[in-house]
């Protein structure tokens, strides 16, 4: 049954008239055309659908629109601000942390809850914490380092 | 414009406006392989524009899929046109911009389509010093072009943009071949690492792949899929499906779909569709498919022989035979087949992720009925290929459905149909039977494979009687044993040849109590892998030891794609639950000019990372037409957890030779360096991929 479902999307609010039980990636994808946000495996292993609800990484894949009502979602579109690069973004930027490219949505939103909850996380730490996002490129070396240069900056709540 | 399925080359080009215009051909040799072409003049294989605002535009019909070439190409062109990098523009992949082009693969792009987009970037360079010369008055000897800009070589205050000079003009030269290229020593963009052209789309997620293309009134398609290759569709019921709100339904013989806005209400129709199949016929599973490949083998292809190979070894000198298998291996890109497709006013376009846009075009246009002009293509970001996005089934269903429905359509794979409809790495025997002598030198070489092809199996060892036969290739055949599709995959046949290759020659080294290194420098006088042992021993700090040392430490090398890489390992092997951690992988590789040092050690980072995959973990798994292996739950890739804590790369100089290949070479030996690794630390040799903890426990066992 359609009602309106209503929380903020990188800072700004949303309404939608829509089924809450509906999955978030389709949301983001479908109804606000936020295409970031990557479809990779459907069953919450991949992490290309990785989004930041309320400060905590969520695999949007396996969360309804009811699982953030009234919350803050983060999307890959909006961690830079006025067209400044997010330092996570312009980290992996700088450090080659990519090649194809379509899981590092999901990488960047993993690591930026990731250093919201530890700043100054241990590359051990790093590594456990993306432990769940896979790369089929193999840019992993690349995406750690890039994480830990970020960490040395300081994240940008 | 011309009707026929040729364009003439006069219309070609107005179609591409004014400025200067460049054309490349690569000239017959290099087009083997590429005589499919149509719709193009038939020695177009890409161009760059000048415009008047200064820009300068490739149009070239390879596609980036990560692997950097966006950047290469650019480079390559800047260097020789004297421009900086930011003002060029890659148009890639679209059919109705781009010439004709085969396909991405091959590690071809840079080795291919470089040389000739660096030459048409010194032929554009001498039209724009001729133009300057005649509109400055002064000759071209006096002048210097470089940066986007001629000016006076005594007066750099006297200058004219290459916009300006193309304002207005409406040049077009077809690329002499004798063009003066610049030197190795004059480099100031070849040979740099220059931010990615792709990066900032790439970390914004502004990147479109073919999935997040969004149009008016499009529809999201879900198929009915066989539960088996080889069951055949009876009859499908789709009366509980359309009566959903907004549901499509196609109903057609070979194409039974759900169509909705929203991908998952298609997805929930979907389970409403009854279907009954014919049951697939019984096969054989991932561990019977081995004496099947045998069993079905054709006749061979004998590629090598020399020597005598019969009458045994002689006198003195040790014989080995063993045969290798390799499971079934998925490409498995984080990006699922995608395509969107639709039709405005007769003509289809279609965004599809796919390796191979123009044969996918020259599909379409008979397939659909349509005149190839009305059938266009367009690649946008591929996210990852490594050979699986040549099939483009996902493509061909999207226009037909854009067709039956009359509206813009996705077909975008699950994770299970990508599985399902992969083409994968077939499964592969090799056989080896061998000889050493007493001195250490390699006698005997009869070397038997099948299904995995040639690919990088020819000996770059010293050897006097050998013979290698070939029975079957990598792409499966009419007769093939498999039950569903295979393919090229990152290196085709090349990681078995070299996994089988390396591991036999290791086998020989132990038995004849020679250090592994040792034993491969004793015989090879190639030159190119002495430098690339030499240089990876170097780093890796590699000192003599006869294997099973108990140091986990491997060597193997292979030469593909033009490149030479020998890689060094030093492996951890956990007994009692049979894992293997790799700590370290060194690898040295040779591949002449390096156009992006860093864009080639990520490519070899990328291969070291994404081999330990196929060597520790992936394995489809099926039962006849079946697949159990659905999902990444029952395949496993490789993780941040499995990252060795080092991989060096040492690119060995070698300016004498054009670039090379560089997106495979290292991958190659990853089955060898960590096999080698792993015996020497255990003394337990697996003739099977990948080594999976069962396996390896159970070599371990066989051992103690």
């Amino acid at each position: 049954m359609k009602r309106p479902v209503r929380f903020r999307v990188n800072g700004r609010p949303v309404t939608l008239d829509t089924e809450a039980d509906r999955t978030l990636l389709w949301a983001l994808r479908g109804d606000l055309e936020l295409t970031g946000t990557k479809y990779g495996c459907g069953a919450g292993i991949c992490g290309a659908c990785t989004v930041v609800v309320g400060g905590k990484a969520v695999r949007s894949c396996q969360a309804s629109l009811k699982d953030v009502e009234g919350k803050d979602v983060v999307t890959v579109e909006g961690l830079a601000r006025d067209g400044t690069l997010h330092p996570l973004q312009q980290a992996f930027v700088d450090h080659g942390a990519f090649q194809c490219g379509y899981c590092t949505p999901g990488m960047l939103m993993n690591a930026y809850a990731l250093l919201a909850e530890s700043p100054r996380p241990s590359p051990e730490a790093i590594a456990v914490g993306m432990e769940d996002n896979l790369c089929r490129c193999g840019a992993h070396k690349r995406i750690l380092a890039a994480i830990a240069a970020a960490s040395k900056e300081g994240a940008r709540p | 414009m011309s009707t026929g399925a040729e364009m003439d080359r006069r219309s070609f080009i107005e179609l591409l406006g004014g400025g200067i215009l460049v054309i490349v051909s690569l000239g017959p040799d290099a087009l083997l392989g590429q005589e499919r072409r149509r719709g193009y003049p038939t020695d177009v294989n890409a161009y760059l524009r000048i415009g008047e605002d200064g820009r300068v535009t490739v149009f070239s019909g390879k596609i980036e899929m990560g692997q950097g070439v966006m950047t290469s190409l650019a480079q390559m062109l800047a260097e020789d046109l004297g421009v900086p990098l930011e003002s060029i523009d890659m148009v890639m992949g679209d059919t109705d911009r781009c010439p004709w082009d085969m396909g991405t693969f091959g590690s071809l792009t840079t080795r291919m389509f470089g040389p000739a987009l660096r030459t048409a970037g010194a032929e554009a360079r001498a039209v724009l010093l001729q133009l300057a010369s005649e509109q400055l008055g002064l000759p071209t000897d006096r002048l210097v072009a470089a940066n986007g800009i001629v000016s006076v070589k005594d007066d750099p205050s006297h200058k004219i943009t290459y916009g300006q000079l193309a304002k207005g003009q409406a040049i077009t030269r077809t690329l002499d071949r004798k063009a003066v290229l610049r030197s190795v020593s004059e480099f100031t963009v070849i040979g740099q690492s220059p931010q990615r052209l792709d990066a900032r789309d790439k970390v914004t997620g502004a990147a479109k792949y073919a999935g997040d293309v969004r149009l008016p009134g499009l529809l999201h398609a879900r198929l009915l899929r066989p539960p088996a290759h080889g069951a055949k569709l009876v009859k499908a019921d789709t009366a509980a499906a359309a009566v959903r709100p907004g549901v499509v339904v196609v109903n057609e013989p070979d194409l039974v779909a759900v169509l909705h806005a929203d991908p998952e209400a298609a997805a929930a129709a979907l389970e409403r569709v009854k279907a009954e199949w014919t049951p697939a016929p019984p096969g054989a599973d991932q561990e019977g498919i081995f004496d099947e490949l045998l069993a079905k083998a054709p006749a061979p292809e004998v590629k090598d022989t020399r020597g005598i190979l019969d009458g045994g070894p002689a006198p003195g000198a040790r014989r080995f035979e063993h045969t290798y298998q390799k499971g079934y291996v998925a490409h498995s890109p984080i990006e699922p087949h995608a395509a969107v497709a639709t039709f405005e006013k007769g003509k289809l376009t279609v965004w599809a992720s796919t390796q191979t846009p123009f044969p996918l075009h020259d599909r379409l246009a008979p397939m659909l009925g349509l005149d190839p002009k009305n059938v266009r293509v367009i690649t946008p970001y591929v996210g990852g290929g490594f050979g699986g996005k040549s099939a483009g089934r996902q493509a061909e269903e999207a226009a037909r459905l854009a067709k039956v429905t009359g509206r813009p359509v996705q077909v975008a794979f699950t994770r299970a149909e990508e599985f399902f409809y992969d083409t994968f790495d077939p499964a592969s025997v090799v056989k080896i039977v061998s000889a050493v002598d007493e001195t250490g030198r390699i006698t005997l070489w009869d070397y038997d494979v099948y299904f995995a092809g040639d690919r990088a199996a020819e000996l770059f060892y010293d050897v006097p009687n050998a013979r290698r036969r070939v029975f079957g290739g990598w792409m499966g055949d009419g007769s093939s044993p498999h039950r569903f599709a295979v393919g090229p995959w990152r290196a085709p046949g090349a990681n078995m040849n070299v996994w089988a290759r390396e591991s036999q020659i290791d086998v020989m080294a132990a038995a004849a109590r020679i250090d592994p290194l040792e034993f491969r420098l004793r015989n090879t006088r190639d030159e190119r892998m002495r430098r690339c042992l030499q240089e990876a021993a170097r780093t890796f700090g590699w000192t003599a030891a006869t294997g099973p040392s108990g140091r986990g430490w491997g060597v193997a090398c292979g030469v593909d794609s033009g490149s030479y890489a020998a890689l060094m390992a030093e492996v951890k092997v956990d007994r009692p639950r049979g894992t293997v951690k790799v700590e370290r992988v060194v690898c040295a590789q040779d591949m002449g000019v390096v156009v992006n040092p860093a864009g080639a050690t990520m490519q070899i980072e990328g291969c070291i990372t994404m081999g330990l995959g196929y060597v520790l973990s992936e394995e489809v798994l099926f039962r006849g037409g079946q697949l159990v292996t659905e999902n990444y739950d029952r395949y496993e890739l490789p993780r941040f957890s499995w990252l060795p804590r080092a991989i060096e790369t040492v690119l060995v100089k070698n300016d004498e030779i054009a670039p090379q290949g560089g997106g495979e070479p290292a991958i190659v030996p990853m089955g060898g360096v960590v096999s080698n690794a792993v015996f020497d630390a255990t003394g337990a040799r697996l003739f099977r991929l990948p080594m999976t903890p069962a396996r390896l426990k159970a070599a371990l066992d066989g051992k103690t």
